[in-house]
Formats: structure tokens, sequence, C-alpha cells
């Protein structure tokens, strides 16, 4: 048995490798000085310190920031009720319902990207930033409403006829037990969602107009027409940002009672 | 929601059923020829293609899961949760930037030719980039979590002991796995390879970084189809071959789900 | 209907009482699709009464507490509370408070804010507030722990913060749903005692619901046994503990010791039941209504109204002999079982000091019973 745990251990440590070498490469050739070759020369901030005075890049970023806050608020509002609203539901319902959530998730993202794509231009919309938040709130919905059903349902259903016993109306209920209840999964959905937003890269690929470039699509295209130190340095920031919001996120789901 | 989800698949549906336009509109006229031009072994190719390397990404994925969820599900209680954490970390970062990592390590002049060289294995660095070998180990980096994590259910709920009684009936290590782990972890173990499955025969960004013109998957074939050839009821069929691989596999995923949930109601 | 089963002969148990019921519950009929869950029952609570729904799970006793509390509403019949219908009254217009099964404690909130909870909802003045929940934590003996979380206390305290909850808004009834059944034994005991002298102290009229038959007896003024959707029996916890109207309510509520037979006659005023079992002599018991000759029937008796004797002596009115099959030691006493007949094993409980010392397995023995203490039920 000890010789066989062995060999195990030591395939999960090569996964884990796998796993955590290239982001950790990544983030030391973040700090690399020199320019075009992979070799070590001595660790600097330059890269980071032209990210800077990038304005394209800087345009992309509070595009990027603009998109992701205003889906997330809204998939959040309607995710939100929608996962409040199903509660009420028959059984049947809520299954047919969560069937067509889960779907989204499971389509090819290029399947996803063309159809949205395809929507829009035959309502004569024009692509851009409008579309891309469009875009964004339908992936961000079903992943709010999946993950607040999955506290609702953990709640114990007890506890609203408890405060309807003492005396507490609906409104009340929701007001004062179901919404302090559900605050921390809120809060982690919020911050999946935003992460998933500011990450998106093909819904945003096919949704995008000229002027509408999001972070993502700015870093394809700088990868597209090279590597170069400084896509090394701005692929380290949006890895350190994806998981300090998801490392927050799960926190808050743990912290629920 | 329904409406911004819905209608648009409907739309492709019903444009991979219409012709192309000289400038590369859409003519609603009813035809199966675009499904037709499919048989055409180019995009035979293709398909062929994305469904192998998928195949080999699952079955990478399994190799390199299974130990990892057999190890984190078997250690303290306390520290699973971290573990099974860090295996998902990596998930939840930006995709693009993860298989841009891969780039720079797989390069002419990247850190593995180099240290190849270095070491004296290799006299000229070798070409790793922009080949079925690079978009093959991009996949399995990109969907390894989606193995560990229902493997890792499915190892946690089998009962230790059930291995410990294996083996004082005289089974050997292989008779242990193939006769006891193996069949009790089989619905976590069928879960896990088509959620591998399903994301690997349908990806864009690894292909179009990693892989070169010839290793080209089904996500490259719409994006071509509908970007560059401007060819959307082409693109639209391509999709709808896709979209019917992906139902298959979800469809199958549902239905070892609630075979599996029915044999533990019935214990 | 409803002026039929405002007060049915068969549930009113005989004693005098001047005050008018706080519960009048008239023909209440609920269903759940095709099950009728409750099935026509009628009851009256009196002020200040403890009052126990007892059956197994499935009688529909739980339905019944929830129509009460306002989550369910019949199908028929009606519910007053204080000569008011409580027909579409919601949940949280009804002057009744529910401690749940599960206790229900809201997770998120202290012991203080769970108990202030129902005082909130209601308005009520801040400093009045902090008063009225400080006397219902010093009843339940909780003073101190005001800032704790429920998940930082123990269930028997959980369980005391619940009833501090119900109780400090002053209920004209205080709903008990299985109060005791998360407890372990030790705690429950305990925890019976105390909710007894609460209710007393308080003078509160409770309707608790429970399986529980010991429970139910030791802290009720009255028992309803029910069973299938219906009231099979309501009266004092003795009462029907001794003279069970049905076998059911007689073998829900502890050992029922059973020869089955049939009525033979009368004889003094009594009726004669001779037992199916050949080498059984026939036995008096008290006159059963409707009585006819032939009618089969179950005689019934517990072990404590049983004596054992080595030879047949008259000092009884009823005599039954057996022989020992088993003896069981139970520390504060002795089990007999009893083979009085070739299907049926009667159990009798004895004091080990007393004059019953010497039985062994396979001797023969003799029972007897006063003639009033024997129940039998007409199939």
């Amino acid at each position: 048995m000890k010789r066989e745990s062995i060999g195990l251990k030591a395939v999960s440590l090569a996964a884990m490798l796998f796993l955590y070498g290239p982001i950790v490469v990544l983030v030391l050739y973040s700090f690399n000085a020199a320019h075009l070759s992979m070799a070590w020369s001595g660790a600097t901030l330059k890269w980071y310190a032209t990210l800077l005075y990038d304005g394209a890049l800087l345009a992309a970023t509070a595009n990027s920031l603009f998109v992701a806050v205003v889906s997330t608020i809204v998939a959040t509002g309607l995710g939100g009720l929608l996962a409040l609203g199903m509660e009420r539901m028959p059984h049947r319902r809520q299954q047919t319902i969560e069937g067509g959530l889960v779907l989204p998730l499971v389509i090819p993202e290029v399947m996803m990207g063309i159809a949205l794509m395809l929507f829009f231009v035959m309502l004569k919309m024009p692509l851009g930033l409008t579309t891309v938040i469009l875009g964004h709130i339908v992936f961000n919905i079903p992943l709010v409403t999946i993950m607040l059903r999955a506290r609702l349902r953990k709640l114990d259903p007890a506890l609203g006829e408890a405060a309807a016993d003492l005396g507490a109306g609906s409104w009340q209920i929701f007001r004062y037990v179901t919404l302090p209840l559900l605050r921390p999964a809120i809060w982690g959905a919020v911050l999946v969602a935003f992460t998933v937003s500011l990450d998106d890269f093909l819904v945003t690929f096919f949704t995008a107009g000229p002027g509408a470039t999001t972070l993502p699509l700015k870093v394809y295209s700088m990868i597209k027409s090279g590597v170069t130190p400084e896509i090394n340095a701005l692929s380290a920031l949006l890895l350190g940002i994806s998981m300090a919001c998801v490392g927050l996120s799960l926190h808050l789901q743990r912290r629920e009672v | 929601m329904g409406l911004f989800f819905l209608v648009p698949l409907g739309l492709v549906f019903a444009i991979s059923f219409a012709s192309r336009g000289t400038y590369g509109g859409v003519v609603w006229e009813l035809t199966s020829a675009n499904y037709l031009d499919l048989l055409h072994p180019l995009y035979g190719k293709i398909l062929g293609q994305s469904l192998w390397y998928a195949t080999i990404t699952t079955v990478i994925c399994f190799a390199l899961g299974f130990p990892l969820a057999y190890v984190i599900a078997r250690s303290p209680a306390r520290w699973q949760p971290i573990f099974l954490l860090l295996v998902m970390l990596p998930f939840w970062t930006n995709f693009l930037v993860r298989t841009y990592a891969w780039m720079i390590l797989l390069r002419h002049d990247g850190l593995i030719n180099r240290s190849l060289m270095a070491l004296g294995i290799v006299d000229s660095p070798l070409d790793l980039l922009y080949r079925p070998t690079a978009v093959v180990i991009g996949l399995v980096y990109g969907y390894l979590p989606f193995m560990v994590l229902p493997l890792y259910v499915a190892v946690e709920r089998l009962d230790p002991l059930l291995v410990d009684a294996a083996w004082d009936l005289y089974a050997s290590r292989w008779a242990v796995f193939t006769r006891v782990v193996l069949p009790l972890t089989k619905p976590g173990i069928i879960g896990g390879c088509i959620l591998v499955f399903i994301p690997s025969i349908g990806s864009f960004i690894t292909p179009d970084l990693l892989g070169g013109a010839r290793s080209m998957m089904i996500g490259n074939l719409i994006q071509h189809e509908y970007l560059v050839v401007r060819d959307w009821p082409l693109g639209s069929a391509v999709s709808f071959v896709l979209m019917a691989i992906v139902m298959a596999a979800v469809l199958l995923y549902y239905k070892t789900a609630s075979r599996s949930d029915g044999r533990l109601e019935a214990r | 209907m409803a002026s039929l089963s405002t007060s049915p002969p068969s549930l009113s148990d005989g004693s005098f009482s001047s005050t008018p019921p706080t519960i009048e519950i008239q023909g209440i009929v609920r269903r759940h699709g095709a099950v009728t869950a409750v099935d026509g029952i009628s009851f009256e609570v009196r002020r200040g009464e403890f009052f126990s729904i007892l059956g197994p799970s499935g009688a529909g006793k739980t339905s019944v507490l929830r129509m009460l509390a306002g989550f369910e509403d019949p199908d028929e019949g009606d519910l007053l509370i204080d000569g008011r219908s409580m027909l579409h009254v919601p949940p949280n217009r009804r002057p009744v408070n529910l401690v749940f099964q599960s206790y229900a404690l809201f997770p998120h909130l202290t012991v203080f804010e769970n108990v202030a909870f129902g005082l909130r909802m209601r308005r009520v003045p801040a400093p009045r507030i902090a008063e009225q929940v400080r006397q219902a934590l010093l009843m339940v003996k909780l003073l101190g722990k005001e800032a704790r979380l429920p998940a930082q206390l123990s269930g028997g305290e959980q369980q005391r913060v619940a009833l501090a909850r119900a109780l400090v808004n002053k209920p004209a009834v205080l709903l008990l749903d299985e109060p005791l059944a998360a407890l372990d034994q030790q705690l429950r005991q305990q925890m019976q005692v105390e909710l007894k002298s609460i209710q007393e102290q308080a003078g509160l009229t409770c309707v608790c619901v429970t399986h529980h038959q010991e429970e139910a007896m030791m802290m009720s003024d009255r028992i309803a046994v029910m069973h299938q959707g219906r009231m099979l029996q309501i009266g004092p916890p003795r009462e029907v503990y001794e003279r069970p109207q049905s076998l059911f309510v007689s073998r829900f509520l502890g050992v029922s010791n059973e020869l089955p037979g049939k009525i033979v006659g009368t004889r003094e005023g009594k009726t004669v039941f001779q037992p199916a079992d050949d080498g059984q002599p026939s036995l008096l018991v008290p006159a059963v209504s409707g009585q006819e000759s032939d009618r089969p029937a179950t005689l019934s008796l517990r072990p404590e109204q049983l004596r054992l004797t080595q030879e047949r002596s008259s000092l009884s009115d009823e005599v039954l002999s057996g022989r020992i099959e088993k003896v069981l030691f139970a520390g504060s006493e002795m089990k007999y079982l009893i083979r009085v007949s070739r299907d049926h094993l009667w159990e009798v409980d004895t004091r080990p000091s007393a004059h019953s010392a010497g039985f062994t397995p396979g001797a023969t023995v003799f029972l007897h019973w006063s003639t009033s203490d024997g129940r039998l039920f007409v199939e």
C-alpha cells in the first residue's frame, strides 16, 4: 500500500506542477529585464511601467471595467430575481428552467459568440460596447441564478415560517431573513460574474465592434503580433486580479452559516 | 434571457439551412447543401481531428486527474478544501493568459527548449509550438480541473475499507484498482470525462494560439467561415454539427448521473 | 355539520370547566392531493391547558399544528381561537407562536435578536423589547448568552432560545412541534419538567404534537390520540392509559397484554368472555355496550394490573394460568414473559424484592387481576 501511494503522490505532484508551472514562469518572466530573449538578465518592473503609458491599453481596461460592472449589476439583479421567483414555481417548471440555465454553460463559447453576433446583426444593432454588455449579461445570468439557487436550497424553509409565525409579512421575511442569509452568496456571485466578464474573450470577440476593444481582446491582438515582455506583465496582472476576485468570492461563500 | 439566448440559437439553426449570397450575406432559400458540403474531405479531416484531440485530451486528463483526485480525497479532511481550491484556482484565471503561458514555454526560444539544450539532451531547438502536441497540452492544461472535481467526489464516497478488504482477499494492486476502485467510481469517471470532452471539442483559443494551420479544430473552422470566408450558412451548419456532438455528450452525462443517483438511493 | 361536531359526546371527558375554550376545532379536513391527512376532527382546548396530540408519524398531527399556526388551511371545517375564526388569517396575524421541531433559529441573528424578532415585527418600542427579552431569557435560564449566535449554543440551549422566542410574544396559544425530539434522553427528561413548570407559571395554553407517549403523559393535562387522520380518544393521560377505547390506543400508549376470544353472555351485570384457547376458563369483564353472544373480542390488560402467584388463590377476581417463558432483570423491576396461550405472551412487571422473587422459566404461574381492570375490545 505504501509504495502505491508514493506512486500516486508523485503523479499528483507532477499534475500540480503542470497546473502551476506555466503560471509561475509567466509571472517570473514579467520581471525579466531582457527584451527579446528568454534568458534571465535581472529583475525589473519596467514592463509594468510601460503598461501605464499605453493609451490603447488603458482605454481597453476602461472598457473592460465598464462592461464587467454593468453586466454584473444587471445579471445579478435579473439572476437574483429569477432565483427567487423559481422558488415559488411548481417543481416541474423549476426543472425546465434549470435545464435552460445549464445550456449556456455547456454549449461551446464559439457558438454562443456567433449566435449572439447573428442576433445583433439581424436586429440591425451596431456591434459595440452595448452588444458586448448584452452578451455578457446573457452568460452571467445563469451563473448568478445557479449560485444563488444553491444557497437558497440550503436554507431551512422553517426559517421563513418561523418569521411569519413571529409576525413578519412577506416583505419583512425577505428583508430580515432571506436577504441577510443570502448576502454572502450574492457577493460571491457578484465577484464570480465580474471575474468571468472581465476574462471573457470569445463572446466579446464576436459581439464587439470597432472601438469596443476590451482587455482580453487587446491581449489577444498583442499575442497574435508576437510575444513581448509587456504581455507578460499584463498577463501577470490579469492573473492576480482574477485570483484575488475568486479567492474573495470563495471566502464569502464559505462564511455562509 | 430566453430571448437573448434561445432566439440567437434558433437563428443559427435557421441560417444553417439557407444559402450564401454573392457578397457574403444570407439568402433565405431552404437547402441542405451546407450540411452536404461538410462531407468534403477537408471538413471531415477537421472534424475527425477535433474528435481525436478531444479524446486524447480526455484520456490524459484522466491519467493525471485520477491519481490527483485520489490523493486529495485520501488526505486529511482539513487539507482537502485547500487542495481542491488549488486545483480550481487556475481555472478561474484568464484562459487567454494561461494559454499564452504555454507559448512562452513551447516557443523555439522558450524555456523548455533552452533547458533541453542546456542539459545537452538536444542540439537544436525542437519544433514544439504550432503542432497538435501543443494543442493537446493546452487543452489538458485548460480542462484538467474539470476532471479532478467529479473524480474527487467519487473517490471521497468510496469507503477506504473496501480497498483494504480487497487487499485482505488476496487482490493484487492492479486487481484492487480494476475490480473495486474503478467500478465504484465509474459515475465520477464518466462525469469527469464528459466535462473535459465537451469544452475540448468546442475549443477555439487553444488551437488558435498553440496550433498551426494544420491543427485546426471545429471552433476555428466556425470562426474562419464566419469572419474570414463570410459564409454564414456553412459556418452555422458546422456550428450545429458541433452542437449535436456536445448535446449527445450532455445527454450521456445526465443519463449516467441519474442512473448512479438511482443506484445510491437503492442502497 | 359544524353544529353537530362542536362537542360530540365521545370527545368530552366529563370534567367541568367554566372558562370558554381558547381553541375550538370544528370538523376540520385537510387533504394533500389524494391523501387525506386530517379526516374530520373536532376538539377544544381550554385556557391554561397543556394539550398533547399523540400519534405515530403520518397520523396527521403535524397537519393539525400547521393549520393552527396558519401555514396550512383546512379544506373543510372551522378553527377558532378565542372565539374568532382563523380561516384565511395568515400566520403573521395569528395570536399563536410555534416552537419548531428543528427550532428554526435565525442563524444570522444573535440570541437577543432572535428572541426580539417577534416584538420588532410588532414595532414594540426598544426599551420594552429589551425588558421583555430579558424576562423571557430569565425564564428559560439563558441570561448572559444574549450575544451568542445559535451556532455557538448547545442543543438544549437552542431549544430554550426557540421557546423564549415564542414565549416573549405572550401568545394566546403556544404550539410545540415535537419540542424535545432533538434532545438526548437525559436532557429531554430535564426539559420536560422545566417546560411544564414554565407553562404552569405563565398560565400558558399549549398544544403539543409528539409521537413520544411518555413525554405526552408526563406534561399534558389532556391527550388526544390520533391515527390515520382521526382522533381516536381524548382525555386526561391516566384515563386514556387505563381505559383505552380501542386496541390501537391501548397498544400505542404502553404494553397491551392481549388474549382473543368471544363474548358468551352476561352474568351479574358483567360480560362473560371466553378465551379462544380451550384450556382457559371463561372470564368476567366490565359490561360492554351492544354485547351479543358469539361476538369475537380481544381482552387487554396492562402489565402493572397483573399479579403473579405460584398457586391458584382467590385473592383476586379473575385468574388465568400460564407458563414463565423468560425472566428479564431490568434494574428496578423484573419483567416476566408468560405464555398464556399458544400464540400469546404476556408481560408482567414486579419489584424484584417483592413476594414474586422466585419464579424461574418453565414454572406454571397464575395471573390475577380485578374484574374492573379488564378491557374488552369488540371487533
